[in-house]
């Protein structure tokens, strides 16, 4: 129960192919995490806690993409066990860096890494939750920023649209007060065609944007991929820029792969 | 602002002279605000001494273009503007409006913000000028002020400085903007760094102004110095990039059509980088927040674009959800409907979005071509 009587939301945070290092920003969030703690139940969080209360759960946090027959089944049960899901990351929204295997041959992958590839199963690709279920948010990122996660929550218990703004990285960094480094360095950023939410760290320190929060709202990386050029880039340079943690967006691989193609 | 008080209307103030004007700001009161490098630009931030303006720097721009270069001289003035703009400091970028808290059953609204500092702005050139009377008539003149303008904004006390060099993106003498300083200023001066002088002939524009230039050292300007001065302010008046705003309101109505919208439409980015820049720009999106209990909420105000989805966000989608669309609508409205709004063009002429814009975009030529001209793409390598 919370101080308004009401039966408190329970958090469950489930996690599949991935690094945990979005678990660890909720984690992370020291601050905040004891109110979070206060104001919702977290029902099931095998990276933080023993305990681990049945569902269903209010809301479930989706940490990692699919990558094997078991998890594509276990999404399953993890959805019919959530009233709303949210993923969080790269991984979880558009495959995460495991899906650079995507565009080449696993089985290959499978021999050259493991002594004993029998003892391998796993799919060809590396997808993304929403491939497989229905995603009610997805809170981008690589990893996701606690400000924003707890943006997420704290909106999503009081009712209202969380502030979570899908125009570029460049609106944040021309707020900051940066000066442009693609302008004013020649530096190849891809910040122009990636979603706000970092606070636009790598540009505020002298880095070209890595893409780490996917494609924004309208990106035109056909127009940027002509200014990379531009700008000195080749096209595989290109390709391999494109091929960060959100590289299974179609957006991202669209660039890619025409990049590949002109090669 | 008017030459009434002033000894001298025109004077000449030595480099040791000008030196003592950011202490003269700051004992009245002043916190002064110029130019200065910073991250391989020229930015605007606070200044507390000469030696933190761009002494021997200069720029090179082109449409997607800026590089900072070396001059020969030692002049503080021999560039053009950089990315920023005043409007950093007048219409900041986030700002926090309300503080409310909690209290029991009720809430308490805490006005936390301090008052703004009484600026001094050194180095406000032309296109400032009236990019600062731009948004004088939209944030202020209007039938609704805004404060957070209105308190920053009140006694600035400007030093204007003349441009001596245009940029190759300079088009303020198309915008009727430039690169004279005519009004609105404190303090005007031209710099002559040359043949061993580095001198500033100065104007005062307003009594205040002359009051500070009184302690400054001033000698009057000789008329073969003030005829130096204002020949080399007559050279930066001759500019390669060139705007036609003949009839252009009724142009651009007229042609909400042209397929010129969807050539930029595949160049355009969407980055919002344009509007960023331009310091007539004055949108802003205000985004409450709480936190996890719900025992604290915070409005902000931040900088917004036309660029965005969100900004035409109505009930069941955003109104303009195309390229084009929000190209075609930023472009319309800064050289047209801005003249049927406010009065005037948006568009000062400083060419900072034709720098600026990742993709080398050319508000001066998308114009051309939809005039019907010839459009070639000027994108520097």
């Amino acid at each position: 129960m919370n101080s308004n009587g009401r039966k408190k939301p329970k958090i469950a945070v489930f996690k599949f192919a991935s690094c945990d290092g979005c678990q660890l920003s909720l984690l992370d969030a020291e601050d905040e995490l004891l109110a979070v703690a206060g104001v919702v139940e977290i029902a099931y969080f095998p990276e933080a806690s023993r305990s681990m209360a049945k569902g269903p759960y209010d809301v479930g946090l989706v940490e990692g993409s699919i990558t094997t027959h078991h998890d594509a089944e276990r999404i399953q049960q993890v959805r019919r066990q959530c009233h709303k899901l949210v993923t969080i990351g790269a991984c979880a929204t558009a495959g995460g860096i495991q899906a650079l295997r995507n565009s080449r041959d696993i089985d290959e992958f499978i021999r050259v890494v493991y002594a004993t590839p029998q003892y391998i199963s796993t799919l060809k690709l590396s997808t993304p939750i929403a491939e497989h279920v229905p995603v009610d948010f997805e809170l981008r990122g690589c990893p996701i920023n606690k400000a924003q996660l707890i943006e997420l929550i704290s909106a999503t218990l009081a009712g209202r649209k969380p502030n979570i703004p899908t125009y570029s990285v460049c609106m944040e960094c021309k707020r900051r007060a940066n000066v442009c480094i693609a302008v004013a360095e020649g530096i190849a950023c891809l910040g122009p065609v990636t979603q706000a939410g970092c606070g636009a760290i790598c540009p505020s320190f002298n880095r070209g944007c890595y893409g780490c929060y996917g494609p924004m709202e309208s990106p035109n990386t056909a127009s940027l991929v002509e200014q990379f050029r531009i700008l000195g880039q080749s096209d595989p340079q290109i390709a391999r820029a494109f091929r960060g943690f959100n590289a299974w967006a179609w957006q991202f691989r669209k660039a890619s792969e025409e990049c590949e193609r002109h090669e | 602002m008017q030459n009434s008080a002033g000894p001298v209307p025109r004077a000449v103030v030595t480099l040791e002279g000008l030196r003592r004007l950011i202490p003269l700001l700051e004992r009245r009161g002043y916190q002064v605000a110029g130019p200065t490098v910073r991250d391989g630009a020229i930015v605007y931030e606070t200044l507390k001494k000469l030696e933190d303006l761009p002494a021997g720097w200069t720029d090179e721009q082109e449409a997607g273009r800026y590089r900072l270069k070396q001059r020969e001289d030692a002049a503080l003035f021999g560039y053009n503007v950089g990315p920023q703009s005043w409007k950093k400091f007048l219409h900041p970028s986030t700002i926090e409006l309300i503080h409310i808290e909690r209290n029991g059953e009720g809430v308490r609204v805490l006005n936390q913000s301090s008052p703004p500092p009484h600026y001094a702005f050194l180095g406000v050139r032309a296109c400032e000028l009236a990019a600062i009377r731009v948004q004088d008539r939209v944030l202020l003149e209007d039938r609704f002020a805004d404060p957070v303008y209105a308190s920053r904004r009140r006694g600035v006390f400007m030093v204007a400085v003349q441009c001596t060099r245009a940029a190759p993106t300079c088009f303020c003498a198309s915008m009727q903007c430039g690169p004279r300083a005519r009004q609105d200023f404190d303090l005007a001066l031209t710099e002559i760094a040359d043949k061993g002088r580095h001198l500033f002939v100065v104007e005062a524009g307003s009594a205040a102004g002359a009051e500070i230039l009184r302690e400054m050292d001033p000698r009057e300007a000789s008329p073969a110095l003030c005829q130096e001065a204002d020949e080399a302010v007559e050279r930066a008046a001759v500019q390669t990039r060139q705007m036609d705003t003949a009839g252009i309101r009724d142009l651009l109505y007229q042609n909400f059509e042209h397929p010129r919208w969807d050539h930029v439409a595949a160049r355009c980015l969407t980055c919002a980088n344009c509007t960023m820049v331009c310091p007539t720009c004055f949108c802003t999106v205000v985004e409450d927040v709480s936190d996890v209990t719900g025992s604290h909420a915070e409005r902000w105000r931040r900088w917004d674009s036309c660029f965005t989805q969100a900004f035409s966000y109505i009930h069941g989608g955003s109104v303009r959800p195309s390229v084009k669309s929000r190209y075609r609508q930023w472009m319309t409205h800064k050289l047209a409907s801005w003249i049927d709004q406010f009065g005037s063009s948006g568009c000062v002429g400083c060419g900072r979005c034709i720098t600026w814009c990742p993709a080398g975009i050319d508000i001066t030529e998308e114009v051309r071509a939809i005039r019907g001209g010839s459009a070639t793409s000027s994108r520097a390598l």
